[in-house]
């Protein structure tokens, strides 16, 4: 009898996004009871684990906006053999880098109109940044979210050991 | 006979005058492009349509189809440097897609998709550039053009009028709108002008169409843009 395969471990994380790529990776439905056969998850918002152990895949959403997002990324490239840029914000900032040409202090005064000073608050970055700015990224996954089928399109070329390849209609930036 | 050259292997049929980019499309094969189109006078910017003839690099929307010329057009090494250079248009400018109204419907995303264009690659500039919205049924986003020139081909040749111009060099060339003021309003621009319907992106946006055929039943989520014949092109 040969001996069961180990299965692959894969961590999640949500920087500077919105949890709709974690929800496009919810969106593969009864599928996801395949993938949980195959993988099993390490940190990730949907197990709760504080910090992240050595893993296979690393899957990022969201960029850079600040300190802590840094931090988490460090993190992430440290533990995962494979780092995945999931979506709009994690390749190229998105949504949240369109304050990029705004000033943070007038941004923080006109909407809280003083800036936020607790120690419980992350420091803002004067720029949004894509997460390539700061770690090497192995793969990305374009989207805002990238489709399910994308997801697991890639998860499943990555689990076989094949080179993921994203056919047409599953490479979208919107 | 008609007189031919070949193209990864393929023998295209061409008349005397014809570019090897009009006659590698008129016998139905793609060749990358974005500031050709087939009402205008080519103009060789944007260079995506980079091929190979006899071992060197030329702008196939520029080129002269000769007799005999042996051309690359699909290669890998082609292939990644036009990736390139769509990676390149894109950091130069503010494409946010899901946030813009031409999504589904624009060249340079199309091409994007086409190429595989999965990450941005180079180190975005997040240019500052104010929209003009003071038109009442026209919007101008310069923070996607991508210096095609077609408007303002289109705005002199077609609709006479010459509102738009390209102004500065290098990296501070941009849009301008010939008007006293600047701004879009106070030219002759009519929603209905070939200026505006022959932008390949989301800068010369009509206003209160926005959204009105959903995201993912648009032109380019149906074919990629290398499958859609030129005509159905928006
Ligand atoms: S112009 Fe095209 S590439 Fe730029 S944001 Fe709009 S859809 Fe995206
Ligand atoms: S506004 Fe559109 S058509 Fe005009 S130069 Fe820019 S991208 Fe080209």
């Amino acid at each position: 009898m040969s001996a069961p395969k180990r299965k692959l471990k894969v961590a999640t994380t949500s920087l500077a996004g919105c949890f709709g790529c974690h929800m496009s990776l919810l969106d593969i439905d009864e599928r996801i009871l395949k993938l949980l056969e195959l993988v099993e998850l390490d940190r990730s918002p949907l197990t709760d684990i504080k910090h992240c152990g050595p893993c296979d895949l690393g899957l990022v959403e969201g960029g850079l906006c600040n300190a802590e997002n840094v931090h988490v990324l460090r993190e992430f490239r440290k533990q995962c053999k494979v780092l995945v840029a999931v979506g709009a914000c994690a390749i190229n900032g998105g949504l949240p880098a369109q304050r990029n040409h705004l000033d943070v202090r007038e941004c923080l005064t006109s909407v809280y109109r003083t800036v936020p000073n607790d120690p419980e608050l992350p420091l803002p970055l004067d720029h949004v940044h894509p997460i390539n700015d700061v770690v090497r990224i192995d793969y990305s996954l374009p989207g805002c979210p990238p489709p399910a089928d994308a997801l697991w399109q890639f998860l499943t070329d990555f689990i076989a050991g094949r080179t993921p390849s994203l056919g047409h209609g599953l490479i979208h930036y919107d | 006979m008609s007189k031919t050259f070949t193209m990864d292997e393929r023998e295209i049929p061409f008349v005397e005058g014809q570019t090897v980019m009009q006659a590698a499309l008129a016998d139905g094969v793609y060749v990358p492009h974005l500031c050709a189109h087939p009402e205008f006078k080519p103009h060789g910017s944007c260079r995506v349509c980079t091929v190979k003839v006899n071992g060197r690099h030329a702008a196939s929307c520029t080129l002269a189809a000769r007799e005999g010329l042996v051309v690359e057009n699909q290669t890998a090494e082609l292939r990644e440097l036009r990736r390139e250079l769509v990676q390149l248009l894109f950091v130069e400018g503010n494409h946010f897609c899901p946030s813009c109204e031409k999504s589904g419907d624009c060249k340079l995303q199309a091409l994007g998709y086409e190429l595989e264009v999965k990450t941005l690659h180079f180190t975005q500039l997040f240019p500052d550039r104010p929209v003009d919205a003071s038109h009442p049924d026209l919007m101008l986003d310069f923070n996607r053009c991508i210096l095609c020139e077609l408007c303002v081909r289109a705005s002199a040749e077609v609709d006479g009028r010459h509102v738009f111009a390209l102004s500065g060099r290098g990296i501070d060339k941009h849009l301008i709108v010939n008007s006293e003021s600047g701004r879009l309003a106070d030219t002759s621009i009519a929603a209905t002008d070939t200026a505006v319907s022959v932008c390949p992106v989301g800068v010369i946006l009509k206003k209160g169409r926005g959204f009105r055929v959903p995201i993912g039943q648009r032109t380019y989520d149906a074919a990629p843009i290398s499958a859609m014949p030129e005509g159905k092109k928006p």
